[in-house]
């Protein structure tokens, strides 16, 4: 692409690419996982494995549309429960996927050519599992397009002033942009799949989705123009996102929601958790298909970095959320603090700031951001964290209003359980097919990586 | 047809091709390659103006729904906040204008390109498959005025290419 094409010879830090590819190499690596490498038995053992999760969702959301929400462990004053924690961590997951591909693009960053394919295939299954709990918390989740604005019999229109229905907007344009944009960075690597497949059927399925792609330098010039504007579309629409999202709190009185620190703490813990789930992901895929030489330690070095930086931002959200509650004098945010740290859930809080604060510091040390194995203990942890922070959130600020006779206690209940590791089983799913049937790493824009890609203009050269 | 090994190599043969007179010409890479539509003579494009377009649609169509539904067909007073009370519908107007530029960039992009095209004359010569691997083509299509089977051939031929084929129509 057009931000791509820079020649990298400022740049004296490890490079990208291991040295020794060539366009040819690049090219037979990538589309040799899909296209000739055998299904080993791990990857059935693991497929079945997590298509067996899939199944717990199904039967979790069957069981669930026969006998309605009663069966999780929502009540009143906890109304909203796992359904929204997990469908607000999951979105959160889903932005790594589009900061790579969008803001990086923008900023001109050629490192993230090899991991924004499936940054980007995460971005879209945590989309998914994400609005699976929205959908199933509805009660009548058959009758989901009431939310839409469309001319009834009911002759009803959708209140335009709630954040709920910003919310069905902000999530389903980025549900539908991702996949756009997914698909578009797609096409030109269906060509390559469509041209070294060698079943006639392969070939064929290939060459349905590349639409006949064939390279040429118009197609090309509007291609990356396209691409250009794409990535400039979805990097307000990624920060808005969860901005929306923090909206369904903060909108709301309820204390410990009804603050303005919300929309950038969402977004920061956002890609916190998304980039921990990226190397999550990563760290094991590579290790499994020897893309050692693709996906560097740079790469994970530089999302170690961002980890850090934007865990920063998050502590500092939590900072001024306690500020906040002691320098307001507003004895409902002050009790919202002294519940945090004291109250019935005190050590969900502790354990909070150990896995987003405490032991992500870690990595300020090289040591640890060079090391495969910590780094994937850390993401972990951090995934972990950030889970806990919107339980935090939703659970403690709902159990102790303004009113003591309306606290209350949340427990889940194992239809919770399944439905949320059910979507784990999902996402799972998703990841897995997807690194069998399509190009986990983008092949033309790896070939724009090597030095030879990079040529001089003619005409240029002879003024 | 002319194929050579390097973008490079393509780019000097783009520029020397388009210098020579002919204009009905393509050139062909396994990836992007800045400055090579300018070298074949393309400056025609008009994926800007259609996102541009799209995205003023999904806005203004997005706002003027908000605001039939909320101050006209359907009023509901909130609180005794006004009907017409734009802040709220900055984040739905803000939305639809990325959805649907959004859109456009991707519909445009593929529909000005003239895709989907299952079949096109280049791909009838065997070695074209290697395009989308590691080899660069340039065509000068027949119907170029200055196009002369022998006289385009040996001009190509002075490219210094690879090979060339004539592609079968």
């Amino acid at each position: 692409m057009a931000t791509n094409t820079q020649i990298p010879v400022a740049d004296r830090r490890v490079p990208v690419i291991a040295p020794g590819y060539t366009f040819s190499t690049i090219t037979e690596k990538i589309s040799a996982i899909v296209l000739s490498r055998p299904v080993s038995l791990g990857w059935i053992a693991g497929f079945l494995i997590v298509f067996g999760m899939l199944n717990m969702l199904a039967l979790a959301l069957g069981y669930l549309f026969v006998k309605g929400v009663g069966i999780w462990g929502i009540n009143i004053p906890i109304g909203w429960g796992f359904a929204i924690v997990n469908f607000v961590w999951w979105i959160g997951i889903g932005h790594a996927g589009t900061l790579i591909s969008a803001i990086l693009a923008l900023l001109r960053q050629t490192w993230r050519n090899s991991i924004n394919r499936f940054a980007e295939a995460m971005t879209l299954f945590a989309v998914a599992c994400a609005g699976t709990f929205p959908l199933a918390h509805m009660g009548r989740p058959w009758l989901f397009y009431w939310m839409f604005p469309y001319p009834n019999t009911m002759r009803y229109w959708p209140n335009f002033r709630s954040p709920l229905v910003w919310d069905v907007f902000a999530v389903s344009t980025y549900f539908t942009i991702s996949l756009v944009f997914w698909f578009v960075g797609l096409i030109p690597d269906f060509a390559t799949m469509r041209d070294k497949a060698e079943t006639k059927w392969v070939q064929r399925i290939y060459g349905l989705l590349a639409m006949g792609w064939r390279g040429s330098a118009k197609h090309w010039h509007r291609y990356e123009t396209a691409y250009l504007l794409l990535a400039g579309l979805a990097t307000p629409l990624v920060l808005s996102v969860h901005t929306v999202v923090s909206f369904d709190f903060a909108v709301g009185i309820v204390p410990g929601w009804h603050t303005t620190i919300f929309p950038p703490y969402f977004v920061a813990g956002a890609i916190y958790s998304g980039f921990a789930m990226v190397l999550c992901l990563a760290i094991p895929i590579r290790a499994i298909y020897k893309l050692e030489d693709f996906i560097t330690m740079r790469h994970l070095e530089t999302a170690a970095k961002v980890m850090l930086a934007t865990g920063l931002i998050v502590a500092y959200g939590y900072g001024i959320e306690a500020f906040m509650g002691w320098y307001s004098g507003n004895q409902f945010d002050s009790f919202l603090l002294w519940n945090r740290l004291h109250g019935p859930y005190k050590f969900f809080y502790a354990a909070l700031l150990a896995c987003n604060i405490g032991i992500p510091q870690v990595l300020w040390l090289k040591k640890f951001r060079v090391s495969t194995g910590w780094l994937w203990l850390i993401s972990f942890v951090v995934l972990v964290g950030m889970w806990l922070e919107r339980f935090i959130i939703v659970v403690v600020s709902l159990s102790r209003d303004f009113l003591n006779s309306s606290w209350g206690m949340y427990y889940p209940t194992k239809w919770d359980w399944m439905t949320f590791g059910g979507t784990i089983g999902l996402f799972l799913t998703g990841m897995w097919l997807f690194v069998r049937i399509l190009p986990m790493i983008s092949i033309f824009e790896m070939r724009t990586l090597l030095p030879e890609a990079h040529v001089q203009e003619e005409a240029e050269v002879k003024q | 047809m002319a194929e050579f090994d390097s973008a490079q190599e393509l780019m000097d043969a783009a520029h020397k091709t388009h210098e020579a007179g002919y204009h009905e010409i393509d050139a062909y890479s396994p990836f992007p390659i800045e400055g090579l539509a300018e070298a074949i003579g393309f400056h025609k494009n008009r994926v800007p103006l259609v996102v541009l377009l799209g995205g003023l649609f999904g806005g203004i169509s997005a706002y003027a729904l908000q605001y039939w539904v909320a101050a006209i067909t359907y009023p509901v007073n909130v609180g005794g906040r006004p009907f017409h009370s734009w802040p709220s519908f900055i984040i739905v107007t803000f939305e639809l204008t990325i959805l649907c530029g959004g859109l456009s960039a991707a519909i445009g992009m593929i529909a000005l390109n003239g895709l989907p095209m299952p079949y096109h004359p280049v791909f009838n010569v065997p070695e074209f498959a290697k395009c989308s691997e590691n080899k660069f083509f340039l065509v000068v299509f027949s119907s170029d005025p200055k196009y002369d089977p022998a006289a385009t051939r040996s001009f190509l031929n002075g490219l210094a290419p690879r090979m060339i084929a004539e592609v079968p129509s």
